[in-house]
């Protein structure tokens, strides 16, 4: 680019004095930054960052165009096309809640987006259609696939997570495509839009080429409408980033379960982000089994904070990066965890809901989803609602929906069930079903593979087809009382969901994502049936043209054939009269 | 066989007499298969298979690019009482034309064309120009003229008024007029008429920077390639960068200092495009370019020759507009780290730029702001900074006029600007960019249509569909409706058809169904076409060949006989 330098003329007059200056006033944009670190019952590690920016204007009104923390990309995003929330999560991996437990925020495999637009949007398919495409642009991700053949209309399973005057669903639209990878081209852009980059503070750490090498990644912004204040009187736009990834203890670990800052991302924290007025690591000490703690942190920790997550009471060592004393007497910031005594593995607690999905029958023509979902509570049983999305292409049969727990059928008390148009909408199928203490509930409903025309299958169609993730949604019964907690105080991996009462937690989970083979045809066939359709077309041409142009006449007897002209040879020779 | 037509023909003489009935009905068939093949199969084949093309005004859009345009400036020049110079043709009042050829290339001609009312004074105007200066004149004078746009009213004074200051011949009001001082005979004001019509709508050298396009390269100064491109909409992002956010807080007033500043300049200018202006902060946003230290002034500079590796590194933390597809203005407040400063820009010769700043042609601008180093080293970082808007303004404005071509730089020194005041934009100074901007339309419009039915023409396989033909009819139409326009002196109405052409002009070249059977290339269709097509044209075409040669043969026969 060519820039010309050049003496800039004064001009005469630039209208009336220079504007107000508040330089006292009070920010109205703030940035909190978290690490989250949670040794996994296998030996893994799960890191979670959190990174929100909240902002106290109103972005809906046109007049506000002016950012600081908040990223222009995105403000502009929301203002123009009227939403209201957005939640896009971008996955790698599967979060194995069986072994893991229960994760701060999962999202499923692929790319997750679901967004609810206001009231005021009068053609929401129109806004959603450009909003994924905009977002596709933002993250280098395949969103602009998202179309009507993938995106359904739950009606129970998301609400809103902010501020929301109606839940009228006709405004929330959700997609998942479970097809899409997950890599370092859409890490950079999600970094871009923290204020301090990648530059200072917790997102030092975020290097692409360690965050990959793990079993589980999975980044994602959220977006939404939340409270100024407790008497919450205005509004104020917040914006999370959260990535989580799992370190494996074998291929990232060498097979220690000892872990360390620079050895799960190869670098140490150095210094704050000046922008961030919180800047804090946790690490999960809770005591397993009620004994003495077995975990051991270096350094020792600023201060120690209990928190009950999800029905658990927490332990958790707390460093806050912004307290003076915590660089004095090293440079860096190095956090280690090291066991005290070998862990029993046997003993690992299997949390309250867990499910799991596969596929059965056999054949390429019909076949079964089969999703089994867990109630491992002791005395309470808790509903569930089942949010179902499947193609087009497998054809549900309703009429053969079991769901069976303790071996008697089960029956939900709300289903919603849409189904799907060829090449236009997906199947939907929403269920609350009661979940049994201590029990498993079978789901299984059959399907029927369709054939698609051949210009419909995607490359290297012998891979198989997904289908996306199903969610649970549930408010599970809480073994411990919870308390009512400030949420501006409280760390931020605890106030994404809102909690209704003490005495349950509100837990979303997703089952593995199903790949599907779909009879593929011979892509030369259509060459093939070209071809041979028109050799059977030109030979019944070829003999009838034949009959009716040829003239047919009788042969006159010729001279005879070769034999009879070498039988008169051997003849002559012999002095016999020719034939 | 031609040595002995005859034995042939005996040889075959008894099956031939045998069967002529049988041999006529042979050739009859073989004859009406051809027919149905060509009748019948091939229309049916072609319809089958052809590509939707609409029909398009081909003949127009090749007249597009010769079509002479012409712009018409309508113009009053009024006498006040003893300015009339003695050597008027006509008595007052009277009309005149002036006709001025610019030539931008062979195929594309401008013709610029001042009608002229040459009239005295009414009794009004005598009144308000009675005025004490120049700026109360122009102010009382407003309600008496045409305000249409495009319009100019010139109001020549005597020799000897003192309305126009000392030394100065021409005062441009803030409106659609000006003052000039008589200048003796009718030709040296007709000179001086001339040069002031120029600043105020179009010079030579401003339509040719729109139609930059089309010029061929080298014959414009590169000043002609600094306008910004004529859109419909642009989006104004001023960013304030600050690379080391550990030692300074700095705070802008932006919001203040656009409603102050830049809202007045663009509310005038909505009437050429739809501007939205926003601001974001950036931290550790860096240069591309590391400044050399100077010792002598104990400062960093940055030289002429590194400003372009400034920009790139900045840009890709800038973010583009997801949102719209306007062009982007992209103006940078720098606020050098604590390491680099003081920074200044060094122009070509080696002196400092005295604003501190500079401009990207067509991309926007920079300008480097200076944070005092504290008094004692000691004080306490983050060092808080709040930036002075006024100074920040000034420099960003300057660039915004220069970006829209509206510099107030190359004028005459005998001429005297009104300053636009609160409006930020003198009335002329819009016409100014209206015929800039219509001009380059047309231009554009030409040129995508043009390409558009070149594409078409030379790719067989693109659909046509009705609404693309329709918007390039619509396109058309609004092009030539506005060249119409321009003659006829209506320049607003000529700017809003250009601007309906550009929008219709681009839909129809940017329709994604044109591109739906782009590739389905000749060789697959015959691939296809061959294991049918082969097995039946082979016994068709050679029964036809037979037929031939014997009806040849038949014709010579009789005169064998002779």
């Amino acid at each position: 680019m060519a820039a010309a330098l050049l003496p800039l003329l004064l001009l005469l007059a630039t209208g009336p004095g220079s504007g107000r200056a508040d330089a006292g006033q009070e920010r109205r944009d703030a940035l909190r930054e978290e690490l989250l670190l949670t040794p996994l019952p296998t030996g893994d590690v799960a890191a979670t960052f959190q990174f929100r920016t909240r902002w106290d204007a109103d972005l809906q009104r046109g007049a506000v165009s002016h950012y600081r923390l908040f990223p222009k990309a995105l403000g502009r995003l929301v203002a123009a096309l009227g939403v209201r929330e957005l939640h896009l999560a971008l996955t790698q991996g599967f979060w194995r809640t069986r072994y893991w437990g229960q994760p701060p925020l999962q999202a499923p495999a692929g790319a997750e987006l679901w967004v609810w637009f206001q009231p005021t949007v009068t053609d929401v398919d129109k806004a959603w259609k450009e909003l994924s495409n905009i977002l596709s642009g933002i993250f280098c991700a395949s969103l602009n696939f998202i179309d009507s053949t993938n995106t359904v209309i739950p009606t129970a399973s998301f609400k809103p997570l902010g501020l929301a005057n109606g839940t009228d669903h006709h405004l929330l639209r959700y997609a998942v495509l479970p097809r899409e990878v997950v890599c370092t081209e859409n890490l950079t852009p999600w970094k871009k839009l923290l204020p301090c980059g990648s530059k200072a503070g917790l997102a030092v750490l975020l290097k692409a080429e360690r965050l990959f090498h793990s079993s589980y990644h999975s980044q994602a912004v959220h977006i939404r409408p939340i409270c100024r204040d407790a008497s919450c009187l205005a509004m104020s736009w917040e914006l999370r980033q959260t990535l989580t990834v799992v370190f494996d203890f074998f291929s990232s670990g060498q097979g220690k379960k000892d872990w360390s800052l620079f050895k799960m991302f190869s670098r140490t924290l150095t210094d704050t982000c000046p922008l961030a007025s919180q800047s804090k690591v946790y690490v999960d000490i809770s005591p397993k089994n009620k004994e003495k703690e077995l975990l051991e942190v270096s350094p020792p920790p600023t201060s120690v904070h209990e928190a009950i997550v999800q029905g658990d009471k927490k332990t958790y060592a707390v460093y806050d990066l912004l307290s003076p004393s915590l660089f004095n007497t090293s440079r860096s910031l190095n956090v280690q965890l090291k066991w005290k005594r070998p862990q029993d593995s046997s003993e690992m607690p299997i949390p309250t809901l867990h499910a799991q999905r596969y596929v059965g029958g056999y054949g390429l023509q019909t076949g079964e989803i089969c999703t089994l979902i867990y109630n491992t509570h002791p005395y309470r049983a808790f509903p569930v609602i089942l949010l179902e999305t499947v193609p087009w292409y497998l054809r549900l049969y309703v009429h053969t929906l079991t769901i069976i727990t303790k071996g008697k059928e089960n029956k939900p008390s709300y289903i919603h069930y849409q189904p799907a148009q060829d090449r236009r909408r997906p199947h939907l199928l929403e269920m609350l079903i009661q979940l049994p203490a201590n029990s498993v509930t079978k789901i299984t409903i059959q399907f029927e593979r369709a054939l698609l025309k051949w210009t419909e299958y995607p490359p290297d169609p012998n891979h198989g087809f997904y289908v996306g993730s199903s969610v649970l949604s549930a408010l599970v019964p809480s073994v411990t009382a919870m308390k009512d907690m400030d949420v501006e105080q409280s760390p931020l991996f605890t106030s994404l969901f809102p909690s209704s009462d003490g005495s349950s937690y509100f837990v979303r989970l997703y089952t593995e994502p199903l790949l599907v083979n779909l009879p593929t045809p011979d892509f030369s066939m259509p060459y093939n049936v070209i071809c041979l359709t028109c050799t059977v077309v030109a030979v019944c041409y070829g003999s009838f043209y034949n009959l009716l142009t040829r003239t047919f006449h009788v042969e006159e007897p010729s001279r005879g054939g070769l034999a009879k002209r070498l039988a008169n040879v051997i003849r002559k020779f012999r002095g016999v009269p020719p034939l | 066989m031609r040595q002995f037509p005859g034995r042939g023909l005996r040889g075959a003489g008894p099956v031939l007499s045998a069967v002529p009935a049988e041999r006529a009905r042979g050739r009859r068939a073989a004859l009406s298969f051809a027919t149905i093949a060509v009748v019948l199969g091939l229309p049916l084949w072609w319809k089958t298979t052809e590509t939707y093309r609409a029909a398009l005004p081909y003949a127009d859009i090749d007249g597009l690019g010769q079509q002479p345009v012409r712009l018409v400036v309508p113009m009053a020049v009024v006498f006040s009482p003893g300015s009339v110079p003695g050597d008027l043709p006509r008595p007052l009042p009277f009309r005149d034309v002036q006709e001025m050829e610019i030539s931008v290339n062979l195929r594309t001609s401008v013709t610029s064309r001042y009608e002229m009312r040459y009239r005295s004074t009414t009794g009004q105007e005598e009144a308000a120009l009675a005025a004490a200066t120049a700026r109360e004149a122009d102010a009382a004078l407003h309600p008496l003229q045409d305000t249409t746009m495009g319009s100019l009213t010139m109001y020549v004074v005597p020799e000897t008024s003192s309305l126009l200051p000392q030394g100065i011949s021409v005062y441009v009001g803030k409106h659609r007029s000006a003052l000039v001082r008589a200048g003796g005979s009718l030709a040296a004001l007709q000179a001086r008429l001339r040069e002031v019509t120029q600043v105020m709508s179009f010079t030579a050298s401003s339509i040719a920077a729109a139609l930059s396009d089309r010029v061929p390269n080298g014959q414009l100064s590169p000043d002609a390639r600094r306008n910004l491109k004529s859109s419909l909409g642009y989006e104004i992002t001023f960013s304030l960068l600050n690379p080391d956010p550990k030692s300074h807080t700095v705070d802008w007033d932006i919001e203040g200092a656009v409603n102050c500043y830049v809202k007045p300049v663009l509310d005038k200018l909505s009437l050429v495009a739809n501007f939205s202006v926003d601001s974001q902060i950036l931290y550790y946003a860096v240069l591309g370019v590391t400044p050399r230290y100077d010792k002598e002034s104990s400062s960093f500079l940055l030289s002429a020759h590194s400003l372009p590796h400034v920009i790139n590194p900045v840009e890709a933390r800038l973010g583009s507009s997801a949102a719209s597809l306007y062009p982007v203005l992209n103006f940078l407040l720098y606020v050098p780290e604590r390491s680099h400063s003081p920074l200044y820009i060094q122009d070509k010769d080696g002196a400092t730029v005295s604003t501190n700043a500079f401009h990207s042609p067509r991309w926007g601008g920079i300008m480097v702001y200076n944070v005092e180093a504290p008094a004692s080293p000691q004080a306490s970082l983050p060092l808080h900074v709040d930036v002075d808007m006024a100074r920040v303004m000034e420099v960003f404005l300057a660039q915004l006029r220069l970006l829209f071509g509206l510099s107030r730089e190359e004028v005459p020194p005998e001429f005297l600007l009104e300053s636009p005041g609160n409006e930020g934009l003198a009335d002329w100074e819009l016409d100014h960019l209206l015929w800039a901007h219509t001009v380059e339309n047309i231009a554009t419009v030409s040129t995508t249509l043009t390409s558009l039915a070149q594409l078409l023409d030379k790719i067989g396989n693109i659909v046509i569909k009705d609404d693309v033909a329709s918007e390039v009819y619509r396109a058309v139409a609004s092009v030539q409706s506005a060249v119409t326009k321009l003659s006829l002196g209506h320049l607003h109405a000529a700017f809003q058809a250009s601007k309906e052409a550009v929008t219709s002009s681009e839909r129809a070249f940017f329709d994604p169904s044109l591109l739906h059977l782009l590739y389905f290339p000749d060789d697959q269709k015959f691939a296809i076409y061959i294991p049918l097509f082969l097995p039946m044209a082979v016994p068709i075409l050679l029964s036809l060949a037979k037929i031939v040669r014997e009806t040849r043969l038949r014709k010579k026969e009789p005169t064998k006989m002779d």
